[in-house]
């Protein structure tokens, strides 16, 4: 193929990956809105289409409707920059995300790597609209959401190291096809596959604790405490720019269930003529599932106990856990 | 095209396109949304109350500190992530230099925390 080609199939593949995304994206607002109506033995959107599976389209219709409103004393460059901060580099990350073996717009060698990297901007935009907002609920909540997702990162790095010490690569397409063998076998069934989940148990543990606290989910949304700081960061934005925050967020949360079924659930793999997308989807939402659940369950932690648990006890403990991993496997 | 190449401009694209879904979006609010502009709308919000003060004041010296412990321990991980990947070959001579590895790092954690830099109860 010529350039030409290829970047035009890479365009296409671009927009559907969009398209994609925001579908994964309105699904897991609704779904977060059922499910802790639900939990609250409530009924949630009931009035927008059958069972208020519409309320997601016109929560956007409406908020794309809504005066766009930049503070007389912001800062107006960095204002309106900042939502593009925070919603590229999310959908960036889709680039690397394999759904299933050839479903993948660009199976990078260094995959790992340049999605953590990518996630490292999240910050950047959250500090940048906290400071130009020139409100003090902002700059507060800028300051702790870009100190709490600084201070997660590295245990979030090293969270997953034992697992490409197991594969040798960085690339998510080998990490699926090393967990593609069987861990046990019974003649010719096999009981447990090498899910790195069975191999890296505490890896997950600090992996998934890590990912939350960067994705500032609850307990870990400090940046966006209500009861305290109103909306956070993004409390002087409206309309689109705001939609465009709460999509990066949503969108980060989705990876972050994503990379764990990828990582440490064995990504597409399955069993039975089910194909691979499905269970890769099935698996994702499992962990939204999670995620909304765990909203809905546990109260806020207070910011020192969080910088105390990222720094005093999860970065030790993944850094420990690197050193075991490479104990037991010289040892094998 | 080789893959490297081609892997490179698939990034640049997916940034374009993201950057111009995000400038499709300011368009639409531009012609959708109404503009009704008054001087209280253009206040900071607190509450309704008139603003009191500035909002860029003086900030706890923590967060510097914190921010500067992450660079440090951030470019350590960066070093972490090529041992990882060719661990299988330097076998028991690699993973011991990686044990003093961590174990300075870890030294470096236990420094700040002793000289209670790590703790937000007190104020510096």
């Amino acid at each position: 193929m010529d350039s030409g080609a290829i970047i035009g199939m890479i365009t296409l593949k671009g927009v559907l990956a969009l398209a994609i995304g925001i579908v994964n994206i309105v699904i897991f607002i609704y779904m977060e809105r059922k499910v802790i109506a639900d939990m609250q033995v409530r009924f949630g959107p009931m009035r927008v289409g059958p069972h208020g599976t519409l309320q997601p389209i016109a929560d956007v219709i409406k908020l794309l409707a809504k005066e766009d409103i930049v503070p007389a004393a912001a800062d107006r460059l960095l204002f309106i920059l900042a939502p593009f901060i925070a919603f590229v580099p999310a959908f960036m990350l889709y680039l690397t995300i394999p759904i299933s073996e050839n479903l993948v717009v660009a199976d990078l060698p260094l995959g790992i790597f340049y999605l953590f990297g990518i996630l490292t901007v999240v910050p950047v935009s959250v500090l940048i609209a906290g400071w130009s907002s020139h409100s003090k609920y902002a700059l507060l909540g800028g300051l702790r959401g870009a100190a709490q997702q600084i201070s997660y990162e590295i245990p979030l790095l090293a969270s997953i190291l034992g697992v490409i010490m197991l594969t040798g690569s960085f690339s998510l397409v080998d990490i699926v096809k090393a967990q593609q063998v069987p861990l046990i076998k019974l003649g010719a069934f096999t009981i447990l596959p090498r899910w790195f989940i069975f191999l890296q148990p505490f890896g997950f543990l600090f992996y998934f604790t890590a990912a939350l606290a960067d994705t500032q989910r609850t307990p870990f949304d400090m940046p966006e405490a209500e009861s305290e700081l109103v909306q956070g960061y993004n409390t002087e934005y409206s309309s689109i720019k705001f939609a465009l925050f709460f999509l990066g967020e949503y969108s980060n949360a989705l990876i972050i269930s994503a990379l764990s079924v990828i990582i440490f659930f064995g990504g597409w793999s399955g069993f039975g003529p089910i194909p691979g997308v499905v269970w890769f989807f099935l698996k994702t939402y499992v962990f939204v599932y999670f995620i909304i659940w765990l909203r809905s369950t546990l109260p806020r932690i207070r910011i020192d106990q969080l910088m105390d648990m990222g720094w005093k006890i999860l970065l030790p403990l993944t850094l420990v856990n690197i050193i075991v991993t490479g104990f037991l496997m010289i040892g094998r | 095209m080789s893959t490297h190449v081609t892997n490179l401009i698939s990034i640049i694209i997916f940034m374009l396109i993201g950057s111009g879904f995000v400038l499709v979006m300011y368009g639409l609010v531009r012609l959708i949304a109404p503009t009704a502009t008054s001087h209280e709308k253009l206040e900071p919000y607190e509450c309704g109350e008139t603003v009191v003060g500035q909002p860029w004041v003086h900030i706890n010296i923590r967060y510097y500190i914190f921010a500067m412990l992450f660079l440090i321990f951030d470019i350590e991980t960066v070093f972490l992530f090529p041992w990882a990947i060719v661990f299988k070959k330097l076998a028991l001579f690699g993973l011991i230099e990686m044990v003093v590895f961590i174990f300075i790092l870890l030294v470096g954690l236990a420094y700040p925390w002793k000289k209670g830099v790590l703790r937000w109860d007190v104020t510096i």
